[in-house]
């Protein structure tokens, strides 16, 4: 150690509140441990909200509108976007090619869904899907090297990259689908398909498709097409019995989903439009926004808690410490500098253990990005935070503000046990003890 | 002028009773710089209470304490703990060291709150009262003698013009009394500190020169 001249006041708390986190390292320790969990929990569930929340309604669509059968717009958003929740119903083939024709569609892909491989949707459409279809700005689906997209009329599949990843299956393995959109083994169809390839991630829903041909689904043994129609090997199938699930919809102008919705919502009666998605799934959000409430609520609880362990763990040291209290003030410590080495103290456990919260909050985050991904296939992004507007004009990482808030009701919280040691009897509590 | 002259000092207390007791009356005291003073008291005569008094840890009822030309009975709480911080060292009976910190950290502890701590002078005051190697050592591990010694080195470390020593070998045994009250005694001499002991023990009050009796100082304690 070398000559530390002049140490001041500040210098001196330092030590005071080193050496008594270092004499109650059980109790402090444990602190610290809630006051982790405290902060890593605040900040996860404002970051996974938030991030939920911006992947599934600014995340790429690739998409500006959905066609479907009568029905609920969220219920259509969420069966074809995210490949969730059952169809709402089938439309008729004619919808399409009419739709298709509208000066107002740029691209109408129709999908057909109502068959799983593990669990994972099976989506029935055309290669339009591949070749025109953009899941983001300038961005087609790819291929693995060696792979290729489907044959129309062959029974072929492509396959997501998480569902190449969770089942094994590889180009040039086959599969055989199950009916309904749940896995279920005893309902599995008797015909194979071919692996001809897999697509690079996307970090979307998409990667837990499989894509046949839309043929093939018309095909599917058991399912049966209008009018009860069941087609034979090589026999073509009138557009009449033809059903699908849905049309995607890239407009030429996505404005023009107003006259668009206009048309088939208000004064139609036969289908539904869903415009625009990222509306539709907002409304989603506010069904649901009574589950973040409480997220908060919860959170802020365990923060309450946190602080309340801070206050109990430097408040049960007061007794055996009025001593200490009274050396210091002996020999010259004022009271507001006992006062401050207390807050000082139960500061310094917050601050620690909002450092590490950032842990728990890591931990928190992988497990509900996993989480997330498996069910929805949407990609949260760990490391980002999530942004509090304080003001309208000013706003603040949550990884910022928790564990400043942590630290703020942590020291608020050492107020208690400070003012004990404020109020100490220097002269009675130096007198020799019997 | 004296380092401390007290005049009229009064300091009562009221008993969980409601009933007021004068413990410390004294009229007038004086002590001159460098000089060491001894007081012999009984149990209860306020000795500590008049040294509580004069270092501004207890508000007194009235009159006056000036220390070094300024009155500290008349100076706010936060002004009379500069005072102590700055002007006064203090030796107790059970050494009051802080049982988490080192001995280097408690020696320095008597200058944190004054001018701020000077390690080098910490471990100077270490190796004079004998404690070279026991620097990095806690009062548990130290005996009680090396203990009182770390509160002597604690009390001279602020560079204080009197020093306080209340009963200061009331816990040691008889040699260990006796180097303690000599390494006090000493080094308040070479600093050039006044002191000011009370104790009850004959042994010890035999080596001063000057002793004087509580009861002739403080009318209370008749």
């Amino acid at each position: 150690m070398g000559v530390l001249k002049g140490v001041t006041w500040h210098s001196g708390l330092a030590l005071l509140v080193r050496r008594s986190l270092q004499q109650h390292a059980l109790s402090t320790c444990i602190t610290i441990f809630s006051v982790a969990l405290a902060s890593g929990l605040v900040m996860a569930i404002f970051s996974v909200k938030q991030q939920t929340h911006e992947a599934f309604i600014g995340g790429p669509v690739g998409f500006d509108a959905v066609l479907g059968a009568r029905g609920s717009q969220l219920q259509l958003v969420l069966n074809t976007i995210f490949h969730l929740e059952t169809s709402p119903g089938n439309i008729p083939w004619a919808m399409y090619q009419q739709i298709k024709k509208d000066p107002r569609v740029r691209l109408a892909i129709p999908y057909a869904v109502g068959d799983n491989y593990l669990g994972f949707r099976i989506v029935g459409t055309t290669a339009e899907i591949f070749t025109e279809f953009e899941y983001q700005e300038g961005r087609k689906f790819k291929v693995h090297p060696g792979g290729r997209f489907f044959d129309p009329v062959r029974r072929e599949a492509v396959i997501g990259s998480f569902v190449a990843q969770r089942t094994g299956l590889q180009e040039g393995d086959v599969f055989r689908p199950y009916h309904g959109i749940t896995f279920n083994e005893l309902e599995r169809h008797d015909i194979e398909y071919l692996v001809v390839g897999v697509l690079e991630p996307t970090n979307s829903p998409s990667d837990h498709v499989l894509w046949i041909p839309l043929e093939g689904v018309f095909r599917m043994p058991g399912h049966q097409l209008k009018d009860k129609f069941v087609p034979k090997p090589g026999e073509e199938i009138p557009d009449s019995s033809k059903e699908i699930s849905a049309v995607m919809l890239k407009l030429t102008s996505p404005e023009l989903g107003l006259d668009l919705s206009t048309q088939i919502n208000r004064q139609g009666t036969e289908a539904t439009l869903a415009w625009p998605i990222d509306r539709v799934l907002l409304d989603l959000f506010d069904k649901i926004g009574w589950v973040d409430k409480v997220l908060a609520l919860v959170a802020y609880l365990v923060v309450v808690v946190a602080a309340g362990s801070i206050l109990a763990s430097i408040y049960n040291t007061m007794n055996e410490r009025r001593r200490e209290f009274a050396i210091l003030r002996a020999l010259g410590a004022q009271r507001a500098t006992v006062f401050s080495a207390i807050v000082l103290e139960s500061g310094t456990i917050a601050a620690l253990g909002s450092l590490a919260g950032f842990v728990v909050y890591a931990g928190i985050l992988n497990v509900a990005a996993v989480i997330v991904r498996d069910q929805t296939g949407v990609v949260l992004n760990v490391l980002q935070s999530a942004k509090i507007e304080l003001t309208g004009w000013l706003s603040i990482s949550i990884l910022l503000l928790a564990p400043l808030g942590m630290i703020a009701v942590g020291a608020l919280a050492g107020v208690v046990p400070a003012y004990k040691a404020y109020s100490t009897d220097v002269a009675q509590n130096l007198a020799p003890m019997s | 002028m004296p380092l401390l002259e007290i005049a009229d000092l009064r300091k009562s207390f009221v008993s969980p009773d409601g009933e007021r007791s004068l413990v410390v009356d004294v009229p007038q005291f004086v002590l001159h710089e460098g000089e060491q003073v001894a007081l012999q008291g009984s149990s209860g005569s306020g000795k500590t209470t008049f040294l509580n008094l004069i270092a501004g840890i207890l508000q007194a009822d009235c009159g006056r304490v000036v220390l070094n030309g300024q009155n500290i009975a008349a100076l706010p709480e936060a002004a009379r703990d500069r005072v102590r911080a700055e002007n006064l060292g203090y030796v107790f009976q059970t050494f009051n060291l802080l049982q988490g910190f080192t001995a280097l950290e408690n020696t320095a502890l008597g200058m944190m709150f004054g001018r701020g701590a000077d390690y080098a002078r910490a471990r100077e005051l270490l190796e004079r009262v004998g404690l070279k190697d026991r620097i990095a050592y806690r009062p548990r591990q130290l005996s009680v003698g090396q203990q009182q010694r770390v509160a002597v080195a604690r009390a001279l470390a602020n560079r204080p013009k009197l020093v306080l020593a209340d009963e200061p070998t009331g816990n040691l045994d008889q040699r260990s009394a006796k180097e303690a009250l000599a390494l006090v005694r000493e080094v308040c001499h070479e600093s050039g500190a006044a002191l000011l002991l009370v104790s009850h023990d004959r042994d010890v009050l035999a080596r001063f020169e000057n002793v004087k009796q509580m009861a002739e100082i403080n009318r209370a304690a008749h």
